[in-house]
């Protein structure tokens, strides 16, 4: 799970990391008020979950609190555009209302899991402010990786490591080693699968501070954190991403028009790659998981349905604890309820199977069947392509 | 033959007063699998629908000699079943669970890496030897004895294998069920070894996911180590960066982990790899030499 900017930093200032001072808007008024608390010139920054703010106009300086207040009226409800976002952009609801700081040195601070180490790394680079995925493909040396014990955590030798290569000496030190332990902390209390301070910033005046913050949940750990959980912002989300995670199904809308119905992950994604390789293209990603009841499957269809760029459904399910008579009970109950205005295409094998073909044959509903997942590729594709023409 | 498990094995299931934990200790017996009791705090010295209940493992171990643990039990306390087993000297660990969160697996991994315990999982469907037992939640009907070990970091794309290749007439020796969590009990690498020193083992079959460099580094052990066929799948392959699809695991993350990456380390390591997940039973088929 993702959240704001303004979130991270207040979580972070909870455990001693230094960040600007600041306060998130919502008006062009309340911008005003801010600003002129802060005093001096600051900085408004658009509040969405996606990197690329500033070269798409949503980072703007102002100098007193009326231009704070005007650059945070022209933020404000614009649809922030970066390679980030879905293609129409995200509004802007919020804006961060900041001190400004007078930048000498850009920095690198991130943590995640290694999954090759199976433990969590400690990232720290010179090359501050840059994209650092290009960093690291191209100079590779310019990140030191300190990995933390599993048990242990991360050490303060290794956070020592960790400052002095990022160039860090006297006071900055001290206080590079402090945060840097400290975001560890961070990341580890509240079980974050990242927490990246791109740019960490030294300022003229001597202070190191986090000028930027990000922080991901896992979200396996979720249930032990309800404050994370209230932070989350549907806004950002695609409103059918939100409607499936309310029936505890995973769904992910994608650019193509063959819609997809399949139980567990990885025969969902062989079923959208297979739907490739026919020729089509798919909608979507949706598992409704290995004992989805008929509700679910009917909550599936309707989600699926209501995507107006989808003019074909796969339903591919090998049935194991989800058993085929009971997807058969659902996608009978959904047709009848809502009507089957696109063609559906059913493969289903596993527990009960002859029941489930049985019950969707004597439904007298125009179900379109298939042999194996090949063959329904195939028939599904074709269908897609004559209700586009 | 078979790899971990077989008709000796005798199985505690953790948490079988629960639904899932209920089902499945049944249908692993009616299987065939020994299913000796099962463990849920607090209602110890209850009968469950005929399964003994101990209240901790090391009492049900003490009681039965199980050797292995199927657990049930819910995310928030996975880990500490898995714990528990392992301190109790179980030697083979399924954890069937889906949820776990990362920090728990990392100290879970350090944990096990001290004893002699082995876990499978967590989030995966257990693991099959057909016709002898099952340690899992995989419809057994399926299965067929034979020569064809399958892993896979997947649940139902491995029964969809396991179906092609039953059709066919290709057994299978074990099949692996090693979960889709990005931190995980064992690896491609630890099952590819015990289907290379397993005399019944024929052939492999690996499917893996986007995400990670799993795939990759198994790839290379392949190279190094196993004389037997492989063929090989990764389901992905039009999944965009950025989004998790469903596992943990399953995401491209900085440009790494993408399905194109993983298909061309296994070519280089000699692994037949198959393009359509339809065609997975027929290329098995087809680089044993048998056209059925």
């Amino acid at each position: 799970m993702k959240i704001h900017e303004y979130q991270a930093k207040t979580i972070l200032r909870a455990f001693d990391v230094p960040v600007p001072k600041g306060q998130v808007a919502e008006t062009p008024g309340e911008a005003r008020e801010i600003a002129r608390e802060i005093g001096g010139r600051v900085v408004v920054k658009a509040q969405v979950h996606a990197g690329g703010r500033g070269k798409a106009g949503g980072v703007k300086l102002a100098d007193d609190p009326d231009a704070a207040a005007t650059a945070a009226g022209q933020i404000l409800g614009m649809m922030l555009k970066t390679p980030q976002t879905p293609p129409e952009g995200i509004k802007v609801l919020r804006v961060l209302v900041e001190e400004a700081s007078a930048i000498a040195t850009e920095l690198y601070l991130s943590i995640t899991l290694d999954r090759a180490w199976e433990s969590h790394v400690v990232m720290a680079s010179q090359a501050g402010g840059m994209d650092i995925e290009e960093v690291a493909a191209t100079h590779p040396e310019k990140i030191i990786r300190e990995w933390a014990d599993p048990t242990l955590g991360l050490q303060a030798f290794q956070a020592r490591h960790l400052a002095f290569g990022l160039g860090l000496t006297g006071e900055q030190f001290k206080a590079g080693v402090a945060l840097i332990l400290n975001l560890f902390r961070a990341y580890l209390d509240r079980d974050c699968s990242l927490a990246e301070i791109n740019p960490l910033v030294v300022t003229r005046d001597g202070c190191v501070l986090a000028l930027d913050a990000k922080l991901n949940f896992d979200d396996n750990a979720l249930f032990r954190h309800p404050d994370a959980v209230s932070l989350r912002d549907t806004n950002e989300e695609d409103a059918l991403d939100v409607e499936a995670s309310l029936h505890g199904l995973n769904y992910i809308k994608l650019d193509g028009d063959v819609g997809c119905m399949v139980n567990g992950a990885g025969l969902a994604m062989a079923t959208m790659d297979i739907v490739k390789l026919a020729g089509g293209a798919p909608a979507n990603f949706l598992d409704v998981g290995g004992g989805a009841s008929p509700q679910q499957i009917e909550s599936a269809f309707r989600i699926l349905s209501s995507d107006p760029s989808v003019r074909a459904v796969f339903i591919n399910v090998f049935g194991g604890i989800l058993r085929c008579d009971r997807l058969a009970e659902g996608l009978i109950s959904a047709v009848k309820n809502l009507g089957l205005k696109i063609p559906v295409v059913v493969r289903m094998e596993g527990t009960n199977v002859e029941l489930g073909r049985k019950m969707l044959a004597e439904s007298g509903l125009n179900f379109t069947t298939a042999e194996d997942m090949g063959d329904g590729a195939v028939k599904v594709v074709k269908l897609a392509q004559r209700a586009r023409s | 033959m078979s790899i971990l498990v077989d008709k000796t094995t005798r199985v505690l299931v953790q948490g079988i007063t629960g639904k899932e934990g209920t089902f499945h200790a049944f249908r692993c017996r009616e299987y065939g699998t020994q299913v000796v009791g099962g463990v849920t705090p607090g209602k110890g010295g209850t009968t469950h629908e005929g399964f003994p209940v101990w209240n901790t493992v090391q009492a049900g171990v003490q009681a039965t000699g199980a050797d292995c643990a199927l657990i049930f039990v819910p995310p928030p306390a996975a880990a500490d079943a898995i714990l528990e087993a392992a301190a109790a000297g179980v030697r083979l660990i399924v954890c069937i669970t889906e949820g776990v969160p990362v920090n728990d697996m990392v100290k879970v991994k350090a944990f096990l890496a001290r004893g002699a315990s082995r876990l499978i999982g967590p989030n995966c469907p257990g693991l099959i030897t057909p016709g002898q037992a099952k340690i899992g939640i995989m419809p057994g009907h399926i299965h067929k004895e034979g020569g064809v070990g399958v892993v896979s970091r997947s649940g139902t794309l491995t029964y969809e294998v396991v179906h092609q290749l039953t059709l066919r007439g290709l057994g299978q020796s074990s099949c692996v069920g090693i979960g889709g969590d990005p931190v995980n009990g064992t690896s491609f690498i630890d099952v590819l070894r015990l289907f290379q020193e397993d005399p019944a083992t024929e052939a492999i079959m690996m499917i893996g996911e986007i995400g990670g460099i799993a795939e990759e580094e198994a790839a290379a052990w392949v190279k190094a180590h196993v004389s037997k066929p492989v063929v090989g799948f990764i389901c992905g392959q039009t999944a965009p960066p950025g989004r998790r699809m469903g596992h943990a695991g399953a995401i491209i993350a900085g440009g790494k982990g993408t399905a194109a990456e993983k298909m061309h380390a296994m070519e280089a390591a000699g692994i037949t790899t198959v393009r359509s997940p339809a065609d997975m039973g027929a290329t098995v088929a087809r680089v044993l030499g048998r056209h059925a």
